[in-house]
C-alpha cells in the first residue's frame, strides 16, 4: 500500500488495482499508479520487486491477470493504438534487427508508427544520439552501449507522451548518459511523462520528481523523492560486512 | 492504404533478412531436395510407381519444408525480442500477421519449386501437362498451409522445445489441407478430368480462407506474452 498519498495529477495512464502473475509466482499485487503529464517516476526496489513487470504493463506489452491499465480513463485494450502511439518503451531487449542497418531498423519502425515525417525524424534521431556514423552499419555489429542508443532512438523516434525506460543506462558510455539525462529533465518540463527503473538511486532521484518504491511485487511508497534516502528494503553494506564476517548469517 | 504500407513493411523487412543471411531458403530447400532424393533411393519407381508415390512424397516435403520456414521465420523475430517490439507500435497485429505469412509464402513457394523441379528430374516426371492443375492445388494449399504455420510458427516461439512442439501443434489442425492436397494432386498428376477433384481442391480453398481469416484476428493474443 502507498505509505503517502500521491499529488492530485491530471490522471492520462493509470494502473488500477493491477496485479500480474507468472503462473504461481505473483509478479506485482494490487498496483495503483496514476501517471499524468510532466511526471518524471523513479521506480525502485531490489531485484524482483516487479519493476519491470509495472513497466511493461504501463508499455502495453504485458496484460494483467486482475485489474485495470486504463489511458485517458479508458481501459487501454479499447484504445489500444491511440496508448501505444503515445508510448515509447526501452526494455532489457533491443527490438532490433541484428541483420538490418541502424537506419533500417529506425525506418521499419517509423513505417509501424506512421511517422508524417519519417525521414526528418530519423536523421534527428541519428543525430541526437549521435549514430549518423553507423547509419548503415548492421546492428549485430555495434557494442552493447551502441545498440541501447539504437533502441533509446527507436523509442523516441515517434515523440512519445510517455517515456517508459527499463534500466535505460545500461551499457552506456558517460557522454550518452549525460546526453539521456538531459533529455530524461526536459522531457517533463514539455509535459511529457517519463517512468523509468534504474539500480542507480543517486541518478534516478536526481532525475526524477517522484519516486515509487517496490517490494515483493507490492508498491510500498509513492510520493515526493525530495528527503527520500535509498530506504528501498535492499540489504545495505551492514548487511554485506556482516556476510564477510560471518557466511553463515 | 496504411493498411497495405505495414503488411508491405513486414514483408519488405524479411525479404531483406532473407537477403542478407540466406539461412531460410539455403536450409529449406537442401532438406526438400534430401527428402525427394532419399525416396527415389529407397523406391526406386518406374512411372506407375512415381505417379502412386509422387503426391504423397511432395507433401512430405512440402510439409516438413514449412516447420523448417516457420521455426526459421520467427527464430529471427525472437532475437532481441523483435515480436514484442512490433506488439508495442500502434498497428493492428492482423497486419503484422499477414506480412508474415505472405513472406512465409513466397519462402515455402520458392521452396517447393525446387523440390518439384528435383522430384521432375529424379523420377523422370514431367509435370507440364498437368501443370496449371497442380500449381494451383499447390498454391491453394500451400497458402492454407502457411496460414496455420505462421500462427502456430509465432505461437511456438517462446517457447521451450519449439523445434518439436511446432510440428506437435501445427500437423493436426493442417491435416486436412495436406490431405486435400494428396488427393487433388493424385487426380491432376493422373490426368483425371479436373471435375474429379475440384470438390478437394474447392475445400483447401474453403480451408485456407478459414485459417487466414481466423488468424488474423486472433494473431492480437500471439503477440501477446
Amino acid at each position: 500500500m502507498p505509505s503517502d498519498t500521491p499529488p492530485p495529477v491530471r490522471v492520462s495512464l493509470e494502473l488500477r488495482n493491477v496485479s500480474k502473475y507468472y503462473g504461481d509466482l505473483a509478479a506485482l499485487v494490487g498496483a495503483q499508479l496514476r501517471v499524468g503529464p510532466g511526471d518524471a517516476i523513479l521506480l525502485y526496489g531490489p531485484n524482483g520487486a516487479g519493476k519491470t513487470t509495472l513497466l511493461r504493463l504501463l508499455a502495453t506489452v504485458a496484460r494483467p491477470s486482475e485489474g485495470e491499465v486504463l489511458f485517458h480513463g479508458k481501459n487501454v485494450r479499447q484504445h489500444a493504438a491511440a496508448a501505444k502511439a503515445a508510448i515509447g518503451f526501452v526494455s532489457h531487449s533491443t527490438f532490433l534487427y541484428g541483420d538490418l542497418t541502424v537506419r533500417e531498423n529506425l525506418e521499419f519502425s517509423g513505417t509501424l508508427f506512421g511517422l508524417p515525417e519519417a525521414e526528418k525524424q530519423i536523421a534527428a534521431a541519428l543525430e541526437f544520439f549521435a549514430l549518423q556514423d553507423r547509419a548503415h552499419t548492421p546492428v549485430r555489429k555495434l557494442s552493447r552501449g551502441l545498440q541501447q542508443r539504437v533502441s533509446l532512438a527507436r523509442a523516441l523516434l515517434h515523440e512519445p507522451k510517455f517515456l517508459v525506460l527499463d534500466e535505460p543506462f545500461t551499457g552506456l558510455d558517460a557522454a550518452t548518459v549525460a546526453t539521456l539525462e538531459t533529455l530524461m529533465r526536459q522531457l517533463p518540463d514539455q509535459g511529457r511523462t517519463v517512468v523509468f527503473s534504474t539500480h542507480d538511486f543517486a541518478r534516478g532521484a536526481a532525475l526524477a520528481r517522484r519516486l515509487v518504491r517496490l517490494e515483493a511485487g507490492r508498491i510500498r511508497y509513492d510520493g515526493p523523492v525530495e528527503g527520500r534516502s535509498q530506504d528501498s528494503g535492499v540489504r545495505g553494506p551492514d548487511y554485506t560486512k556482516a556476510l564477510i564476517l560471518n557466511p553463515e548469517s | 492504404m496504411r493498411s497495405l504500407k505495414i503488411i508491405f513493411a513486414v514483408l519488405g523487412k524479411d525479404l531483406r533478412l532473407e537477403w542478407r543471411n540466406r539461412e531460410t531458403l539455403a536450409s529449406v530447400c537442401v532438406f526438400g531436395i534430401l527428402v525427394v532424393f532419399l525416396f527415389n533411393f529407397a523406391f526406386e519407381p518406374g512411372r506407375e510407381e512415381s505417379l502412386r508415390l509422387l503426391p504423397g512424397l511432395l507433401w512430405i516435403a512440402f510439409a516438413f519444408a514449412g516447420v523448417l520456414c516457420f521455426n526459421r521465420s520467427f527464430a529471427l523475430e525472437r532475437e532481441n525480442a523483435c515480436l514484442e517490439g512490433m506488439a508495442l507500435a500502434p498497428v493492428d497485429p492482423g497486419l503484422v500477421y499477414l506480412g508474415k505469412m505472405l513472406a512465409n509464402l513466397i519462402f515455402l513457394g520458392i521452396a517447393e519449386g525446387v523440390i518439384v523441379f528435383a522430384a521432375s528430374l529424379w523420377y523422370n516426371f514431367s509435370f507440364v501437362p498437368s501443370l496449371k492443375w497442380f500449381a494451383l492445388i499447390t498454391f491453394l494449399c500451400t497458402v492454407g498451409y502457411v496460414a496455420v504455420g505462421t500462427t502456430f510458427g509465432a505461437v511456438a516461439a517462446n517457447l521451450h522445445m519449439r523445434e518439436v512442439l511446432l510440428p506437435v501443434l501445427q500437423f493436426p489442425v493442417a491435416l486436412p489441407i495436406f490431405i486435400a492436397g494428396i488427393e487433388a494432386s493424385t487426380g491432376a498428376l493422373k490426368g483425371d478430368p479436373p471435375s474429379s477433384y475440384t470438390s478437394w481442391i474447392k475445400l483447401a480453398a474453403g480451408i485456407a480462407v478459414i485459417f487466414i481469416v481466423l488468424s488474423y484476428l486472433l494473431f492480437e493474443y500471439v503477440l501477446e506474452e
